[in-house]
This record gives structure tokens, sequence and C-alpha cells, in this order.
């Protein structure tokens, strides 16, 4: 393999390995806040259960997730020293803010899982905001850096220099807004269906006792509640991002929705195989008219295709089944989540049979791909480029040799974490049962 | 003062910070490791009682080291990016491999001594390794071809200073925390936790001196100018030395409320002994990043975004500092914490 695509295949897995363990902190955090919430007004007990084992979820996820996040912070100047150079000259400043977040969570979290029984419970309750905040906050510092390489401002290159900076508006360029709302709200909605996954799965195999189903049913109605809430937030974001692709990023949209020719009325085509020979998508179902009137908010809107663009500034064409994927899962899991809802209070005795659980179960897996499906689509959807038209992703890959080895090495760290992770939870969580958080909170 | 020298100070700032910080984290790890079946001490329950809350945190400041370095200075996270690729994704491993397996070794109660052993080992070997880049950017090590750095693993492999870089790694995390824990366990009224600390940290102390000698000393043949330009720096050293030798001498003081010894006193003063020190080595090192590759003045950023930095570090750091000092108040110095595990 030559350096560029090895520096990619390291670069890339690191990442997809990281927003693993990076979602779920960020959506867990969230989840405990509006757990601890819920029990304030409620005084159901049952509630602070739910958030401490999710807390604990949380700390054994950031084992993880801190040293891979700074994996990926030092690795993106080893792969992609070029990229830095840039970065340190224009968009230093989200990761620098990022780095506030990133105290702010870890010194709340510190607070709120060794320091609770010494705080009032509106300083844990604060407590726990901040941490949910620092995590939100990191992500959207994050996605800043990862908007402005598809909409690059506050700067000018000249002959190769980069003149002008002006940081400010370099951090507000214009995906920002509608990429970071997305990427929240997907990393709520991520979660929300793992927690949906394991309390689907607790219920389904039986064998518990009443107190038990009480407890995992509360926390599978606030999950899907969560997940509900924020499938169709992260539908109507993903809107707003696709309506922003057609704004500032269009050969990015072009690819995603396999179109050729520049025009009106374009037709939405799901599934099927782009073919630059044919000039459209072969083997898809077309609605006609439906992708002008999604970007415009017309179906007279004109939308620009491939065409228009020199053949080598074209995305790799099957990021057309990447976005599908994700679109199809984001589409699956409103479906799933609010029909579960709707049967939950339609049919309140049975409120959940086992068909409704077992239809549950694989969603946390689904969620999980549709965010990886959705980043991976963000980052190969803006080849050949790593900043949008102003550096080529093999410009900005280091020239150094030994990458091979390293690659070897740490695709085998990242499959032993995922295993090991796995198999930590599931022996803390069957070492210490429900049974003995209940209790713990009976005898206090 | 010209910019480049105010970011490299906030760097070197930064970069202090860490280095006692991550001494005092990987160093903790390896005593919880090293008396983990000691059942006449609690001095594995110490290390761990500090590092539970704290091990984030001192991440976030390695963190804050790289994302600085990279914002001042993107000449040199270009040069060092392709020239340390090799040390630093060991780095990376390790670092990656004592977090997680520490954390789990919190959380899978069956296999806690293997766990522990594991973040323990491997924790220890990430300051030494760190501490390899040391010698290897200021000369001696890298060979350019073309435009291509290399650096000459088998020089580096056979090289005396590296390793005694190593070893004043490996001596300085051991040192540092055991004075560190002592002071800590001292907090705790707990005086046989404290007299195992500090016996630990008498002993690490002049290794850790010798070390820092050895270092210097065998860098001659490899960096002639740094040795120089770092005897030109003489005051600041020997400043640095009567530090070190007053405040190892307090843990020989007369004190009310233990047997023997100002643990506070010390941990102060050895803190100042290491401030001075790499100070006066860093300006030694001065104006090279990479020697004779990058100077400051070529790796720093255009001046908008030096000022922007520069006003995000002061407004952060100003907020930040009041959490830091409640953080400190509730895990170091709360008697209800500090004395929940013995």
């Amino acid at each position: 393999m030559d350096n560029v695509i090895l520096a990619r295949t390291l670069f890339g897995s690191s990442l997809a390995f990281h927003i693993i363990f990076a979602t779920l902190g960020v959506g867990l955090t969230f989840m405990i806040l509006i757990a601890e919430l819920v029990r304030l007004f409620t005084k159901d007990e049952d509630y602070a259960i739910l958030a401490k084992r999710w807390t604990k979820g949380v700390a054994i996820l950031l084992g993880v997730a801190i040293p891979s996040g700074t994996i990926v912070g030092v690795m993106m100047s080893l792969t992609f020293p070029g990229f830095i150079e840039v970065v340190g000259q224009v968009i230093a400043l989200p990761f620098a803010i990022e780095i506030f977040a990133f105290f702010v969570e870890a010194v709340f979290l510190s607070i709120y899982i060794y320091a609770a029984n010494r705080l009032s419970s509106t300083m844990r309750i604060i407590s726990v905001f901040f941490v949910a905040l620092g995590a939100t906050a990191s992500a959207v510092l994050i996605t800043n850096v990862q908007s402005w390489m598809n909409t690059p401002r506050g700067f000018d290159m000249i002959d190769g220099q980069i003149t002008n900076v002006q940081p400010w508006q370099a951090v507000l360029n214009p995906a920002f807004s509608y990429t970071a709302v997305h990427v929240v709200s997907s990393a709520y909605l991520t979660t929300a269906f793992v927690v949906i996954s394991v309390g689907a799965y607790r219920l389904l195999r039986g064998n518990l006792s009443a107190r038990e189903v009480s407890y995992y049913r509360k926390g599978l109605m606030l999950a899907l509640i969560i997940g509900a809430a924020t499938a169709i937030w992260t539908g109507s974001t993903g809107h707003k991002a696709a309506v922003g692709l057609h704004h500032y990023v269009p050969v990015k949209l072009a690819a995603a929705e396999g179109l050729f020719e520049t025009q009106s009325h374009a037709p939405l085509a799901i599934m099927g195989t782009p073919d630059p020979e044919a000039n459209r998508v072969v083997g898809g179902i077309e609605i006609p008219g439906m992708l002008s009137w999604l970007a415009t908010g017309s179906t007279d809107g004109v939308v620009i295709g491939l065409n228009e663009f020199p053949r080598e500034d074209w995305p790799p064409l099957f990021v057309h089944t990447l976005f599908n994927v994700m679109v199809g899962i984001g589409t699956l899991l409103v479906a799933l989540s609010v029909g579960a809802l709707l049967w939950r209070f339609i049919f309140k005795k049975n409120p959940y049979p086992n068909w409704l659980l077992l239809a549950l179960v694989p969603s946390g897996a689904f969620a999980l791909i549709g965010m990886e499906t959705g980043w991976i689509f963000a980052c190969i959807g803006r080849q050949p480029w790593t900043i949008m038209n102003i550096q080529r992703t093999a410009d900005a890959a280091t020239a150094s040799g030994n990458l091979g080895f390293i690659f070897v090495l740490f695709i085998s760290l990242y499959l032993l974490l995922l295993v090991l992770t796995a198999l930590v939870m599931r022996f803390y969580f069957q070492r210490n049962p429900l049974n003995n958080e209940f209790q713990m909170t009976t005898s206090v | 003062m010209h910019e480049a020298y105010v970011a490299i100070s906030i760097i070197w700032l930064f970069l202090f910070l860490y280095a006692i910080g991550g001494a005092i984290d990987f160093g903790a790890g390896f005593w919880a490791m090293y008396y983990y079946e000691r059942k006449d001490t609690t001095a594995a329950n110490f290390a761990n009682l500090y590092l539970s809350p704290s091990w984030e945190v001192t991440n976030v400041f390695l963190v804050l080291f790289v994302v600085a370095l990279a914002g001042f200075f993107p000449g040199a996270a270009f040069a060092l990016g392709s020239l340390m690729i090799v040390p630093v994704s060991l780095v990376l491993i390790l670092l990656t491999i004592r977090s997680a397996f520490m954390v789990y070794s919190y959380s899978v109660q069956k296999y806690t001594k293997l766990l522990r052993y594991i973040s323990g080992i491997t924790g220890l070997l990430i300051p030494a390794l760190m501490l390899t880049v040391l010698p290897i950017i200021i000369g001696g090590f890298i060979e350019i071809v073309g435009n291509r750095h290399y650096i000459l693993f088998d020089k580096v492999l056979t090289s005396p200073t590296v390793y005694a870089h190593i070893g004043f790694g490996l001596s300085s995390q051991l040192f540092l925390s055991s004075l560190f824990l002592s002071d800590y366990a001292r907090e705790a009224n707990s005086n046989k936790t404290y007299e195992e600390y500090r016996g630990k940290a008498i002993m690490f102390g002049p290794i850790m001196l010798s070390f820092a000698v050895a270092a210097t000393l065998t860098l001659m043949p490899e960096a002639m100018w740094m040795v120089e330009n770092m005897a030109r720096q003489w005051e600041l050293f020997a400043l640095s030395m009567f530090a070190f030798s007053i405040g190892y001498s307090a843990l020989f003081w007369p004190s009310k409320k233990v047997r023997i010894g100002q643990p506070r006193v010390a941990v102060i003063l050895i803190i100042v002994q290491y401030a001075l020190a790499s100070f006066a080595y860093g300006w030694a090192h001065m104006p090279y990043i990479v020697y004779p590759e990058l100077t400051i003045f070529e790796g720093l950023t255009n001046l908008a975004m030096y000022q922007s930095l520069l006003w995000g570090y002061i407004v952060m750091m100003a907020i930040l500092i009041p959490l830091f000092i409640w953080f400190w108040r509730l895990f170091l110095k709360d008697k209800r914490y500090i004395t929940s595990e013995k």
C-alpha cells in the first residue's frame, strides 16, 4: 500500500475506534443528567440507580475514550503533518478551547463520582450538568474543525502561503452550525438506542424479580423517550445538513445522492449504484423531484450534479451507499422508537411484548453502524481534499516510512480493547447485580 | 519580548505541569502495583486514592501540551510529527494500555492483580520513553536525506545518553511520586504509610540526581552545543541544586505531627528544583526546537492566531484555576475522602 492510503487507513481506523467510545461518553453523560433530573422530580430511587450504573459505564468507557482521544489528537500530527501545519495557522482555536471542555468534564466527573456523598444534591446535579456540558462541548468543538475542513474560511491562500488569517471567522464557518447539532443529536440518539438494546435484552431474557422488571421498564421507557426525541431531532438536523451541503459543498451532496446532471426536478435515488457511464444511479428506486424538494424546498429547484466538477475532484462514488445506510438506519430508528412508544401508551397492560423487545434488541447495533457510516461519509465524501479545494489529502500525509509496522500495532490494540472493554462491562455488571443496589438504597 | 519567546514559555509551563503531574501519576500507578499484595501497609490504597479522581485530569495536561505546541508552533508539529512517529506511537500505545487496564482493574476484582501489574509496568515505561525524545531532538541522532528525516535507531540504541535519560525518567517519577504520596499520607495522618513513602523518597532522591548529572555529561559527545549553553545557565542550575538540597533535607527536619520530616516543605522545594532546572534546560535549548533544523522563529504561527491563542489560554486558565483549587480541596485535603480507604 502506498503511504497516503496507509496514513488514511491508520488515522481513519483510529477515529472509527475512538468515536464509539467518545459518542457513548457524550450520550451517556447527557442521559445521566436526565436520570438525575427525573429522580429529583419523581423522588424515585430507581432513577438514582440508573444514573449510578450508567456512571460506572461512563467510567469504564472513559478508560479507553481518553487515551484513544489522545491517540487521535497526536496521530493527526503524525500522519497528516501537512494538515496540522495549516490547522495551526488557521483553525487552532477550537482545539485550544476543547481542552477547556476536557478539563471541565474530567474535573466534574471525578467530583460527581468520588465526592458525590460529600455534596448537596443541588451541587451533585450541577456537577453532572457540567460533565454533560463538557462532553457535549468537546464534541461540538472537534466538529468545528471538521466543518471548517468542508467549508474553509478565515484566511487567504496566495501562492501556497497562508495570509490574512482571521481565527474567529474560521471558527464561524458556514458548515459549523448544521454539522455541530447533527453530531450532538446523533450522539445522544446512538447512546439512547444502545441503552434501549441492553434494557430490551434484559427484559427479554426474563428470570427477573418484579422489582427488577419495574426497574428495567423505567430505564427502557426513559431511553425510548430520549431515543424517539433525538431520532426525530437527528432527522431534522440531518435535513438541515443536506441543505447546507447543497449551498456550500454541492459536490458532496451530488456524490451522496449519485446525481450526475445538474437539473431541476432532481429525483431522489435510494440505494443502487451510481454509474458515471450511464450518468445515473443504476438499480435504485427513484422518487421524482424529491431531491430538489429536499435540497431547495421546491421540486423546481436546481441541484448541481457531479458533471459540473472535474473528474479528479469527485469523491469516491460508493459514498452514495454510506449515505443511504445512514439515512435508512435513522429512519428505521424513528419508526422503531415512535412505534414502541405508541404501543406502550395504547396497550398499557402488556407494554413490552416479546416481539417488540426482540425488535428493539438490535437497535443499538444499528445506531452504532449509522453513526459510523455517517462519519465515514463525512470524511470520504470530502475526498480527494483534506481541506476542501485548498489541500489535497495526498499533500497532507506524512512522508515517514515505518507506517506499516505502526499500523499493525494500533489495529491489534484496538481489537484487543474492544473485546476487553466489552468483557469488563459484562463482568462488572454481573458481579454487581441490581439486587445489591436495591438493598443499598433500602438500607440507607 | 519576541512573540516566539512568550509562546515557548507557555509551552514550557504546560510541559512542566504535565511532567510533574505525569511523573506523580505514573509513579503512583507503579506503587499501587508494588504494594498491592503487602498486607502490612496501606500504601497501595493511598496511591489509588490519589489516582482514581486525578488520572483523567493529568491526562488532559498532556493533550493541553500537544495542542498548544501544534497551535503556537505548527512548524514544530510538522517536523516532530514526521520525525517522532515511532517513539510517539509507542508512548501512545503504552498510555492507552495503561489507562484502560487501570480502569479495568478497578472494575474486575477477580483479575485485579494481573491488570494492575500490566498498568503499573506500562505506566512506568511511559516517562522513560518520553524522555528519550529530549536527546533525539537536540542533535546527532537525525539524518536528513533529501527532505526526509530519519532517526538513526542504531545510534539511539547504543548511545549512553539515551540510557541516562531513561534512567532519569524512571528515577524522577519514583522520587516525585513517593515524595508526593508521603505528604498525602501525612495529610491523612497515616504515619506508617508516610514512613514507607518517605523511605522510598530518601532512596530515590540521590539516584535521580545522579542520573540528571549523568544525562548532562553523556550529552557532550552528542550535543556539545547544548552542554555549553547549559553551562551558561549555571546560576539557575545552582539554584535548582540548592532547592533540592534544602528540600531533601526537609525530610529529616523535626516535626510535631510525624516522627521526623517536613514532607510539605520537601514537595514544594523539589517542585521548585524541577521548575528551575527545566527552565534552565529549556533556555539552553533556545532558539532551537529541533537542532539544527527548526527554530522557534521559523515554527511560530502567524500573529493573529498567536494573539487569539494567547488570550484564549489566559481566559481559560483564569476560569480553571479556581476549579483546580476546589478539586485539590476535595481530593487532597478533605479528611472525609483521604481517610476513607484506611
